[in-house]
């Protein structure tokens, strides 16, 4: 629910910050994306470095990403178009179904789709 | 307390989707959203047809419940929590917008052009969302994240392959808005 606050607040959500962050013609967006990864990657070394536990006691992992080129690179790009097209990414595109821009349903249906297709070709793609 | 109606500025913004992250990861959780696309094929049940959607969703239903959370998180955000929604943007954008025949630039959160009330009824405005959304649906997976998941906690943890998929996102949004945008608006 806060996530889905921040998201709209910040203006992340909208197409128009997306373009404009495409366009580099402002520093919005990459102040968003670069002061969280920039904290991120601190409070994740400080994690790992203290064995901060999880509320339930547990080990805290992050699962490492196989190794690959390919399909990082060619998932990205296909990803980026469709970020640019639509302006929205999956956790934007839920934030403004909250709100009143019905369109976005059409997104996320074919989005769900899209993700379909993946899952039915994924053996016949290069990874 | 005014300042909570305006636009949230970077500073701001940032570091709570930085917190957003922690507390997942503290609950034992990842931050993705893309992950639910898949859930949600598997339970429309497309398990049926490919392996890659047979798997426990029900295990991933904690995830389903953040994106109920941000669905009521953007109601609240726009509804209780805001004033003016137009975005303004630079204006070196706003007028390269305009020539693209984007006339609702400054005026609101997201292009009349591209997302109007009454969507059905242009044809040309379904079809390149239906496009967009293919897209993000199925390179999200392919790369094996989003935003959320590569850009942001990908990068924090310092894995290359978030990197490298990141890079494709700006590689694929730079040739969209630049070259494929002036063919289609």
């Amino acid at each position: 629910m806060f996530f889905g606050i921040v998201l709209i607040k910040s203006e992340a959500a909208s197409w128009f910050r997306i373009y404009e962050m495409f366009q580099f013609k402002s520093f919005h967006m990459f102040g968003i994306i670069g002061s969280s990864v920039g904290l991120g990657i601190i409070v994740i070394q400080f994690i790992k470095r203290f064995r901060i536990k999880s509320f339930f006691g547990a080990e805290l992992v992050i699962a490492p990403k196989e190794r690959s080129v390919t399909r990082y690179l060619l998932g990205g790009i296909i990803f980026g178009l469709g970020w640019a097209l639509a302006g929205a990414c999956p956790g934007p595109m839920f934030a403004l179904l909250g709100t009143s821009f019905t369109p976005i349903l059409i997104v996320i249906c074919s989005s769900v789709l899209g993700t379909f297709i993946y899952g039915v070709l994924k053996d016949k793609l290069p990874h | 307390m005014d300042w909570i109606f305006e636009p949230w500025p970077w500073y701001i913004s940032g570091p709570l989707i930085t917190l957003v992250m922690t507390l997942l990861l503290l609950m034992e959780k990842q931050f993705g959203m893309s992950s639910n696309l898949r859930t949600l094929c598997a339970i429309c049940g497309a398990g049926e047809r490919t392996s890659f959607f047979k798997f426990d969703w029900k295990a991933q239903r904690w995830n389903l419940i953040v994106v109920l959370g941000v669905m009521i998180g953007g109601y609240i955000g726009a509804n209780f929590l805001t004033k003016k929604s137009a975005v303004i943007v630079d204006d070196d954008v706003a007028s390269s917008l305009n020539e693209l025949g984007f006339k609702s630039v400054n005026q609101s959160y997201l292009p009349e052009e591209l997302f109007p009330i009454d969507v059905v009824a242009d044809f040309k405005i379904v079809l390149l969302l239906i496009i967009g959304g293919l897209l993000v649906g199925f390179g999200t997976r392919y790369a094996g994240g989003c935003t959320s998941g590569h850009a942001i906690s990908g990068l924090s943890n310092l894995q290359l392959p978030s990197l490298i998929a990141v890079i494709g996102f700006f590689i694929g949004g730079l040739t969209m808005v630049h070259f494929i945008f002036p063919i289609i608006f």
